[in-house]
């Protein structure tokens, strides 16, 4: 087998010894960790088709993989898999300035494409907190949200088209440059947010915005979490959509501020980190009305980025706020149950709840805006007790999250960390038909099986 | 978490085993790292290879797995540990603050121990270098002057004419040209053992450390640190005969001659008598501020060494603490253009930036131009250009391109081992006009004469 991948991709492009294989177990999600037995990095579409095709024809399940920095173990491998990994796939094809559309290959990574559009005046809206490092092809499989999501959506909405790899080794385009187009079903939106389980995505095509012309950060200080909560509502109810509305609580806050050193406030209970983007005109009306909004639902102070570098370094350590938060206990557990924005008090007021009542120690933070919360376990993997107990809060967190409407994931997929929790959420029919869907896809089962669906308990 | 049983992951050392090396190392410390990834893009060796086991991710995971008893702890892995620059790029990346130094300085010291990497030729220059070269100053000197013999008499061009340099073997040859060039004085002839600033009573008294390298190949910035010093008020110690900070040896996996070196600093200068301790070489200092955990098992000496910690600081830091005194412009010399290229253990290492740039531009005349990749490593990395020279040359040339972007005649840099890589590179990759190379201390110092119409 290992011959035969050489052949198809080159000989240095296949890792098997234990030292090169053994980083490739995991990715960011916290204590899931399996050896695949090889790893190998096409350098193009056809190879990616070729490698798939092989793997059919022996019945060899294929992981794809890009860098690594998913959170719900969507990427991490199967005993005996091959992990396809596309991180040498890191063209940009084309940048279409009349048309505004990106074409890149899946393993470029996010800020890559951010900077490339920037520099041409343009706007690639979709900011996940790992863009630095992370792939498009990852973004896309993911449905990756990010802290931009209030104003601008997430990755599908910027996904015009695709190129993808099917389990029989074909290779599809689906979509197209054109804004508007109904020919066929839309099969593009199925593969976005597969999680690798339909087909290996290779390129995209991506839709940029005009670069906002102004741009303005305030950042909100409070010392109950209720007011944080309030000014929120408020904020939505003035018909404000600013591009980001996130919420850091004080354990958060002081994480970060340990790390990124940008003078957040430690003091506080909670922060609101809130941009606002557009006209000039518009971004300063909206930051005026947002502060005295702010003020009169109870905020200690409010400050203004004094310019575009502070307000990038703002951003930039909010992204941090997962990581960062590992300071505290060896194992870091980052949850995303997600609700309507007007459920959001009750599901924070939950949380805290739940934390008392285990005993354990829960870090919020998130894009308040969007009803997308990260509650934060913060835990050892090696106390058992502990672990039982966090189990079970996570249980009560999805429960009541699906009570009020809400979603147990709101950006991070389902892979490992969340399948045993899908069925309850769609119900049997519709869990049904994602298993009908996948079948006709994938007869064989060998993409990323196991993962967003519960391997069958009969085969 | 709920990953099925297949996936379920609940590691740890076994407490009966006797454990050396890294499982004997506090597993929080491995565990810390929650691989989100976040260091990847800010890895060079990751940058050249694309793959997880070159990252600081990749390694972690690798260490993490022999402190598990999953890996032997093999050549592969060695090479690995020897491949990394230890530039701590991922350690002003890492949100989380893992403490990559004592992991990666604690896998290359078992590495070493278990002698994975051991080939007669390597073990005899080690032992020459690290052992006896690098622990006696005396002999460095001796060393050093005979260099310098070499080089002033023309002996060196003569070599290099007459072909004669062809004779020497291959990764020696290649290396020749790099050699870098002597001073003609050391630091102790430059420089009196304690100074005094010339107008007013002493505000501080702060001890001088000249560095072995730096001492031989650049004692005019010892001078210039001295001077600057004095210039802000401060009484200089400067003791002629220093021992190696010992810093080449940790980050080589030779612990106990770090720990003797370490010692040998706290006998001859007790930092109880000084308000500060200075150093101006971005990899000493990094080494020197981390003698408290180094000893902190030393009874004898943990409290010295805590103190000595607590007082170590960069020449800019130091400055910048204590208000130093902007130079007033003299003259209507022209405007100069530089740029700062960061020594990774001044920025990665000491997390150093901002004071050495508010130095530059206090600087009157001095034009400060960012370079791209300024906190990336140059390729140096200590004795990397023997180690690993592909890499660091392929580094070196990266730097060198983003530096001569900039258009700066002045390439400012605080540490002997960038010094050296940059200037060597511009030499190598020569072409147009070839930017100087100095520490910003010098140019401060330079400011500073200037005044006085010196």
């Amino acid at each position: 087998m290992i011959e035969n991948l050489k052949r198809l991709v080159g000989e240095p492009n296949v890792l098997t010894e234990k030292e090169d294989v053994l980083p490739y177990a995991f990715d960011g999600t916290a204590a899931v960790k399996q050896m695949p037995r090889v790893v190998v990095f096409p350098g193009s579409s056809a190879e990616v088709a070729a490698v798939v095709a092989f793997a059919r024809e022996r019945r060899i399940p294929v992981v794809t993989r890009g860098n690594g920095t998913g959170l719900s173990g969507g990427s991490v491998p199967l005993p005996e898999a091959i992990v396809l990994c596309v991180n040498r796939l890191n063209r940009i094809l084309e940048l279409d300035t009349r048309n505004l559309t990106l074409l890149a290959e899946a393993g470029v990574v996010t800020q890559t494409i951010f900077d490339r559009a920037d520099a041409a005046g343009l706007f690639y809206p979709p900011d996940p907190g790992s863009m630095k490092i992370s792939t498009i092809g990852g973004n896309v499989a993911e449905n990756s949200g990010g802290l931009r999501g209030l104003k601008y959506g997430v990755t599908r909405d910027y996904v015009m088209g695709l190129q993808v790899v099917l389990a029989d080794g074909s290779i599809c385009w689906l979509g197209s440059k054109c804004v508007k187009d109904v020919a066929g079903y839309n099969l593009r939106d199925l593969f976005i947010g597969s999680e690798g389980t339909l087909g290996v995505i290779t390129q995209v095509l991506l839709k940029l915005l005009p670069k906002p012309a102004a741009r303005q950060t305030l950042l909100a200080t409070f010392a109950r979490m209720d007011a944080a909560a309030e000014t929120v509502s408020a904020i939505i109810e003035a018909r404000i959509i600013p591009c980001t509305l996130e919420f850091l609580d004080r354990k958060t806050l002081l994480c970060v501020e340990q790390f990124a050193r940008v003078g957040l406030p430690t003091d506080a209970e909670a922060v609101l980190l809130i941009e606002t983007d557009g006209h000039p005109a518009a971004v300063a009306d909206e930051a005026q009305r947002i502060e005295q909004l702010a003020r009169e639902h109870g905020a200690t102070t409010v400050k203004r980025a004094a310019n575009s570098e502070e307000a990038v370094r703002l951003a930039t350590a909010r992204r941090s706020a997962f990581s960062a938060l590992a300071r505290l206990k060896p194992t870091t557990i980052l949850e995303d149950a997600t609700v309507p924005r007007s459920e959001l008090a009750k599901m924070i007021r939950f949380i805290a709840d739940v934390a008392a009542r285990h005993r354990l120690e829960i870090a919020t933070f998130g894009h308040f805006g969007d009803g997308n919360l990260h509650p934060t376990i913060l835990t050892d993997e090696r106390d058992a007790d502990e672990m039982h107990r966090v189990e079970t809060a996570l249980k009560e967190i999805f429960d009541f999250a699906l009570s009020l409407g809400g979603t147990i994931t709101g950006e991070h997929g389902v892979g490992l960390a969340k399948r045993s929790f899908l069925r309850q959420q769609l119900g049997d029919d519709s869990y049904a038909l994602l298993k009908t869907i996948k079948r006709s896809l994938d007869p064989d089962g060998l993409l990323n099986p196991g993962k967003v669906i519960e391997p069958e308990s009969t085969p | 978490m709920s990953g099925g049983e297949s996936t379920a992951h609940a590691p740890g050392p076994k407490p009966e085993e006797i454990r050396t090396g890294l499982a004997a190392l506090d597993y929080s410390i491995l565990q810390q790292c929650m691989h989100c990834g976040l260091c990847l893009p800010t890895c060079p060796t990751f940058n050249e290879t694309g793959r997880e086991r070159n990252s600081p991710r990749g390694r972690i995971a690798l260490m993490r797995a022999v402190a598990d008893g999953e890996l032997e702890m093999t050549r592969a892995f060695a090479e690995e540990m020897s491949y990394c620059l230890g530039c701590l790029a991922c350690t002003s990346a890492c949100p989380a603050g893992v403490d990559y130094a004592t992991l990666l300085e604690t896998a290359r010291a078992e590495a070493e121990e278990k002698r994975l990497l051991a080939a007669p030729g390597r073990q005899i220059v080690r032992w020459l270098t690290l052992r006896w070269l690098f622990t006696r100053p005396r002999a460095l000197h001796a060393v050093g002057r005979t260099l310098w013999a070499y080089q002033a008499s023309g002996l060196q061009r003569l070599f290099r004419r007459t072909g004669l340099v062809r004779l020497l073997p291959k990764r020696i040859r290649e290396l020749e040209p790099s050699t870098p060039a002597m001073s003609r004085h050391f630091s102790s002839s430059l420089i009196a053992p304690v100074e005094k600033p010339r107008s007013g009573t002493a505000r501080f008294r702060v001890l001088v450390l000249t560095g072995c390298v730096q001492d031989l190949m650049a004692s005019e910035i010892n001078r210039a640190t001295v001077d600057v010093l004095l210039e802000n008020g401060c009484e200089v110690h400067t003791p002629a005969l220093q021992p190696c900070c010992g810093s080449l040896h940790v980050h080589n996996g030779d612990h106990a001659t770090a720990k003797t070196l370490a010692r040998r600093h706290l006998d001859a200068t007790p930092p109880a008598e000084f308000d500060a301790i200075i150093s101006n070489a971005g990899g000493c200092g990094s080494h020197l501020r981390r003698f408290d955990r180094l000893l902190a098992d030393d009874p004898a000496y943990a409290p010295r060494a805590a103190e000595w910690s607590k007082k170590l600081r960069d020449v800019h830091e130091w400055l910048v603490e204590i208000g130093f005194r902007v130079p007033v412009p003299a003259g209507d010399r022209p405007r100069r253009t530089v740029t700062y290229h960061e020594s990774c253990h001044l920025c990665h290492g000491q997390k150093i930036s901002r004071q050495p740039r508010e130095i530059l531009r206090a600087i009157p005349g001095v034009e400060l131009i960012e370079a791209a990749e300024a906190t990336w490593c140059c390729g140096s990395a200590g004795i990397y250009t023997i180690t690993q020279p592909r890499t660091a040359s392929w580094l070196q040339k990266r730097k060198i391109g983003h530096l001569r972007e900039t258009g700066a005649e002045i390439v400012a840099t605080a540490n002997p081992g960038c010094h050296l890589q940059i200037e060597n590179g511009f030499r190598l990759h020569a072409e147009g006009r070839q930017p100087k190379v100095v520490h910003p201390v010098v140019l401060l110092a330079e400011a500073y004469r200037r005044e006085r119409g010196g």
